[in-house]
C-alpha cells in the first residue's frame, strides 16, 4: 500500500527509519531561484520546506506539491524531479506536502491548489530545477569523498559513478556522510538534462497510488476518522445562495426560527448547532445525525435575489439581450474596425447559442475533518485549494495562519467544485462548537443543490463576410452571471467586468481581421463556480457550431474553412491529424462527422476533435459513435496519463453536451441525485481514439481541461451534416433534436 | 425509530457486533462504526454503486440494505476480497491503470468479482449491462471494461 505519510507529522524521521537521513531543503524564491535552507537532517525543523530527502536506506521521499485528484499528479509531478535527479523511481516514496510558501504555484494564484490545468506548467520547472539541484549536492559529496574533479562524475538511477577509477556509490550511501557544500551555485536551466536523456520522461510508468485505490486503502476525504471524532449533517436554506467565506460577495441566508428537540431525542444525537447560513445536527453515530437533520423543523431567512431566478427563464432573457444590440457589456481583445467589416460586408451570418447550468458530480461529495483545540487547527480536506483552505480556517475562526495544519487528502474527483471552501468553514466552526474533531459529510442531495454551477450562458455570434467568402468580421457577444462577481471580485474589476471565467476561449485566435468579443453580465444571485474547462466549454460550443454554420453558407468543407483560419502551426497540424485519423472525406452510411477545434488558450493544449453520430429519428436520441481526439500537449510527460485526461474531459463534456443539466426553478434546484441529474454511464460511451500529435513544441501544457470543450460542437456539427438540424443549446436532449429536426 | 440496537454482522470472515439505529444502511456501519472505509458512499440511492460490496457472495448495494435486514448472512468488502489485492479483479485493474480518482472503484472491483463469479466468460455486452450501473465521473468506463475483459482471461 501506498504510504501517505505526511512530513509534518513525522516525530522524527531518523527514530523512525533508524539511518541517517540527509535532507536537501529548497525554498522558491518568487524568482524561480532555489535557496538551499540546510543540509544536515534536523527534521522536525526542516520538513516544512523540503523538496527531496534522501534516506541511508536509498528512499527518495519526493513532496507532491498539490492535490491528487485523478489526474495523475501525485506521479508526474515527482518524476519531473526524480528525472533530473537520476534517482532510481522504484526508490521514490511520494509525500503529499504541507501547506508552505514554498510548494506555492508560481502560475496557480501563488498558492497552492489544482486548476486551471497548471500543475505541470507551474511547477515542471522548479521541480527540474530542484532535481538538478540535489544532483548536484550528490555529485559534490561524491567528488569529496574521492577526492577526483566533479566533472569526472556522471550518475546513473540513484548512482554516482567514477568511470575513471572505476568506483561507484549509491544516494542512500552518500546520504549517510553528506553535508551540503557552501559554495554551491543554485542550478541554472543550463543544468538541466537534455530530452535525450531522460529515462521517466515521456516513458509511462505505473501510477504510484493506483494499488491503493483497488483495495481501499486509499485515503479519501470522507475516509478520515480522529479519535473522539463526532459527525455533522447540516441543513441548509431551501433556495441556492452563495455563503462559501471566502466571497468577497457571499450571500447567506440563515434560519429564523429552529425547532429541534425531535432531532435531540434521537439516540447518537450530541447537539444542534445554528450556523449563520444552516443548522447542523452533531453526533457519535453519521446515521443519527442524518435522522437528526430530516427531524429538524427550521424557518429561514427570505429575499435573496436568487428566489426569483428560472434558469429556462433566465436563459430566454439572456438570449434577448444577447440579441438587442441597446445592451452592452464588456469588450476585451477586440481588434481592427468591426463596425467598418459589417458596414462593407458583401453579406453577413448570425448564429445564437445556449447552454443550461451543469454540476460537477464528483463521486466524492463535499466533506472536510477539523479539530480545533487549544488555538490549533487541523484540517483534513479533499481540497483542491491548499492555500485557500488554510485562509478559510484564518478567516472563519481569526487564527494566526501558523495555527492551522492542512491535511490534504486523495480527491475522489475535484473537477473545480473541491476548490470551494464551504465544508473547510463548517468543520472548523462546528469542531471550535463541540471541542471535539468533526466530520462534515455532505449527502449527495446536500451536493447538488448547494454546488457552484457552470453558468447558463446564451450568445449571439455574426460574422461579415465579403464578396470571396472570406470572414472579415466577427462579433461574440456572451450573456451570463458571473462566476468570478462572488467568488473574486477583484479579478472581475482587474478585467473592468469581463468574466474571464466565464469567456474562457471567446477571444478567438482564428485569424479574422476584426473581431468583437463582449462579456454582458446579469447578476441573478445564483452560486456558480469553476467547472471543467469554464467558459471554454460554452464558447467553443457557439463559435465551433457557428463555424459550421458558415462553412455551410459558403459551401467550404468545415475542415478547409478551419485550416484557412488558423494562423499557427500547432493547430493546423492537429486539424489536420484528426481529420486523417476519422478518414473525414469518406462518406458513411447511417452516421455523419462533425469536426471543432479548441485552441486551448492559456492551457496551451491544441486539441482537435471529430465526432461520429447518428440520430434516431423518431425519438430524437443521438448515439456517438466514435469521438477521434488529436491533441498536441507540448512535452507528454506521462503519455498514457495525458489520454487519460483528454479521455475524462471528452466523456465529461459529453456528459454536458447531450444530457446533464441544472434546473433551477424559484432559487430551488429541481434535481436531488442521480435519478435526475443523467450522467454518461458505460452503454453511452463511444469508441475513442486519442492521437498525441508533436508538433515540435516543446512548451509544458495542461491537459485535464483540453478535451471539454471540443466535444459538444463536434457531435453538434456532425448532428446537422447528418440531418441539417443544428443544434442551438445544450444538452442536446432528445426532444430538442426532434424539435430541431422539424424546423 | 429513535434507540439504537445491537446487532451482530459477520464481515470478512469476523464476527462485528455494533450498536447502531436498526435502519442504519450498512454502508455507513461498514465506512464509519467499524472504519471500513474502502466502500464508499456516492449517492445513498442505488444510482452509483460506489457502495457494492458482496453479501452472499452477490453484488448489493450496501446503502440500500439496513442493518437490520443483513441477519447473519457474509458479507465482504473490498478489504477482504483478497488478503493481498492479488484477486484476479484487482491486478487486471492494476494491469489496465484504471484507477484515476479511484472513488468509484471499489464498487466497480466489487461488482466485476461477483459478475466473473456468475459469468467467468462474459461477452463485452454481458460487462457493459452489469458496469454499466456504476458511474465514474473520471471516465475510467473502457478501461473497466478492459479489465473485466483480462480478469476473465486470468488477471
Amino acid at each position: 500500500m501506498h504510504k501517505r505519510a505526511d512530513a509534518e507529522h513525522h516525530p522524527s524521521r531518523r527514530a523512525v527509519l533508524g539511518g541517517g537521513c540527509f535532507t536537501l531543503a529548497f525554498l522558491l524564491t518568487p524568482g524561480r531561484q532555489l535557496r538551499v535552507m540546510s543540509a544536515r537532517a534536523q527534521p522536525t525543523t526542516l520538513s516544512a520546506n523540503t523538496w527531496v530527502s534522501i534516506y541511508a536506506d536509498g528512499t527518495i521521499e519526493i513532496m507532491c506539491p498539490t492535490s491528487e485528484m485523478g489526474q495523475g499528479i501525485f506521479t508526474s509531478l515527482p518524476l519531473i524531479l526524480a528525472e533530473e535527479m537520476d534517482a532510481d523511481w522504484s526508490r521514490v516514496r511520494v509525500v503529499q506536502a504541507p501547506v508552505s510558501p514554498a510548494f506555492a504555484n508560481p502560475v496557480h494564484f501563488k498558492s497552492q491548489g489544482v486548476g486551471g490545468s497548471r500543475s505541470l506548467r507551474g511547477y515542471w520547472m522548479p521541480m527540474r530545477l530542484a532535481g538538478a539541484h540535489a544532483r548536484t549536492v550528490l555529485l559534490a559529496n561524491a567528488a569529496t569523498r574521492w577526492q577526483v574533479p566533479r566533472a569526472e562524475l556522471t550518475t546513473e538511477p540513484s548512482r554516482v559513478i567514477h568511470a575513471a577509477s572505476g568506483r561507484s556509490i549509491s544516494y542512500g550511501e552518500i546520504a549517510a556522510f553528506a553535508s551540503l557544500p557552501a559554495d554551491l551555485p543554485a542550478p541554472t536551466e543550463a543544468d538541466l538534462k537534455p530530452q535525450s536523456r531522460w529515462r521517466l520522461i515521456g516513458r509511462d510508468v505505473p501510477r504510484v497510488e493506483v494499488p491503493s485505490k483497488v483495495n481501499g486503502a486509499a485515503t479519501f476525504g470522507i475516509d478520515v476518522q480522529r479519535p473522539d471524532m463526532l459527525y455533522a449533517s447540516i441543513l441548509r436554506a431551501p433556495v441556492a445562495t452563495c455563503p462559501h467565506p471566502l466571497y468577497t460577495q457571499a450571500v447567506v441566508i440563515g434560519p429564523t426560527r429552529i425547532d429541534d428537540r425531535a432531532a435531540l431525542a434521537i439516540e447518537g444525537v450530541t447537539q444542534v448547532v445554528a450556523l449563520d447560513h444552516g443548522v447542523a445536527v452533531l453526533g457519535t453515530d453519521y446515521w443519527a445525525t442524518v435522522k437528526g437533520k430530516q427531524a429538524l423543523k427550521v424557518e429561514w431567512q427570505t429575499g435573496a435575489k436568487s428566489e426569483r431566478y428560472d434558469s429556462l427563464t433566465a436563459l430566454d432573457e439572456f438570449s434577448a439581450i444577447a440579441r438587442d444590440p441597446s445592451r452592452k457589456g464588456v469588450a476585451r481583445g477586440n481588434t481592427g474596425d468591426v463596425a467598418a467589416a459589417f458596414e462593407t460586408a458583401a453579406r453577413t451570418l448570425s448564429g445564437e447559442f445556449s447552454s443550461e447550468h451543469v454540476y460537477h458530480a464528483a463521486m466524492e461529495p463535499m466533506n472536510a475533518t477539523a479539530s480545533v483545540r487549544d488555538g490549533e487547527v487541523d484540517l483534513w480536506s479533499p481540497t483542491q485549494g491548499q492555500t485557500w483552505a488554510r485562509d478559510t480556517v484564518v478567516k472563519t475562526l481569526g487564527v494566526a495562519p501558523d495555527k492551522v495544519r492542512v491535511h490534504t487528502t486523495f480527491l475522489g474527483g475535484g473537477f473545480g467544485i473541491k476548490t470551494e471552501q464551504l465544508t473547510t468553514a463548517e468543520a472548523v466552526l462546528l469542531s471550535r462548537a463541540a471541542g471535539k474533531p468533526v466530520k462534515v459529510i455532505w449527502s449527495r442531495e446536500d451536493d447538488i443543490r448547494n454546488g457552484a454551477y457552470r453558468p447558463a450562458a446564451a450568445h449571439r455570434l455574426e460574422a461579415a463576410l465579403d464578396a470571396a467568402g472570406r470572414i472579415t468580421g466577427w462579433k461574440h457577444r456572451l450573456v451570463a452571471d458571473s462566476v468570478l462577481l462572488r467568488a473574486r471580485t477583484a479579478q472581475l474589476d482587474q478585467f473592468k467586468g469581463f468574466d474571464v471565467v466565464v469567456m474562457s476561449g471567446a477571444v478567438t485566435t482564428y485569424a479574422i481581421p476584426n473581431k468583437h468579443h463582449e462579456f454582458i453580465h446579469q447578476d441573478r444571485g445564483i452560486p456558480l463556480g469553476y467547472w471543467s474547462a469554464n467558459g471554454a466549454g460554452l464558447t467553443n460550443f457557439a463559435i465551433e457550431s457557428f463555424l459550421d454554420e458558415i462553412a455551410g453558407a459558403l459551401g467550404k468543407d468545415p475542415v478547409a474553412l478551419r485550416l484557412e483560419l488558423l494562423g499557427e502551426p500547432r493547430g493546423k497540424r492537429v486539424v489536420e491529424a484528426v481529420a486523417a485519423m476519422a478518414q473525414w472525406d469518406r462518406k458513411r452510411e447511417g452516421t455523419a462527422l462533425g469536426i471543432a477545434y479548441s485552441d486551448g488558450g492559456e492551457w496551451n493544449c491544441k486539441c482537435a476533435q471529430v465526432a461520429e453520430v447518428s440520430v434516431d429519428r423518431r425519438s430524437g436520441v443521438v448515439k456517438v459513435h466514435k469521438i477521434f481526439a488529436a491533441v498536441d500537449p507540448g512535452i507528454a510527460v506521462q503519455p498514457d496519463h495525458l489520454a487519460q485526461q483528454i479521455e475524462t474531459g471528452i466523456l465529461f463534456g459529453l456528459g454536458a453536451a447531450l444530457r446533464e443539466r441544472i434546473t433551477i426553478e424559484d432559487g430551488r434546484v429541481q434535481q436531488a441525485n442521480f435519478g435526475a441529474y443523467d450522467l454518461t454511464r458505460s452503454r453511452d460511451v463511444p469508441e475513442i481514439e486519442i492521437k498525441i500529435v508533436d508538433t515540435g513544441h516543446r512548451g509544458m501544457s495542461g491537459a485535464g481541461q483540453p478535451g471539454v470543450p471540443p466535444v459538444a460542437p463536434a457531435v453538434a456539427n456532425a448532428i446537422a451534416a447528418l440531418t441539417g438540424a443544428r443544434m442551438r443549446r445544450t444538452p442536446m436532449l432528445p426532444e430538442r433534436v426532434q424539435a430541431a429536426m422539424k424546423r | 425509530m429513535t434507540q439504537m440496537v445491537t446487532a451482530t454482522l459477520l464481515i470478512n470472515g469476523a464476527a462485528q457486533t455494533v450498536r447502531v439505529h436498526p435502519d442504519t444502511p450498512l454502508l455507513w456501519v461498514l465506512r464509519e462504526t467499524l472504519k471500513l472505509t474502502g466502500t464508499k458512499y456516492g449517492c445513498g440511492a442505488a444510482q452509483c454503486g460506489s457502495c457494492v460490496v458482496h453479501i452472499e457472495g452477490r453484488a448489493a448495494y450496501s446503502c440500500q440494505t439496513p442493518v437490520s435486514e443483513v441477519g447473519n448472512r457474509p458479507i465482504t468488502t473490498i478489504e477482504g476480497l483478497s488478503p493481498d489485492s492479488t484477486h484476479p479483479v484487482q491486478r487486471a485493474w492494476i494491469a489496465e491503470q484504471v484507477p484515476q480518482c479511484g472513488y468509484c472503484q471499489s464498487g466497480q472491483i466489487m461488482r466485476a468479482a461477483a459478475l466473473l463469479k456468475q459469468n467467468p466468460r462474459p461477452t463485452r455486452e454481458d460487462i457493459i449491462a452489469e458496469m454499466q450501473l456504476h458511474l465514474c465521473r473520471c471516465g475510467s468506463y473502457r478501461r473497466v471494461v478492459a479489465a473485466v475483459e483480462r480478469a476473465a482471461r486470468g488477471g
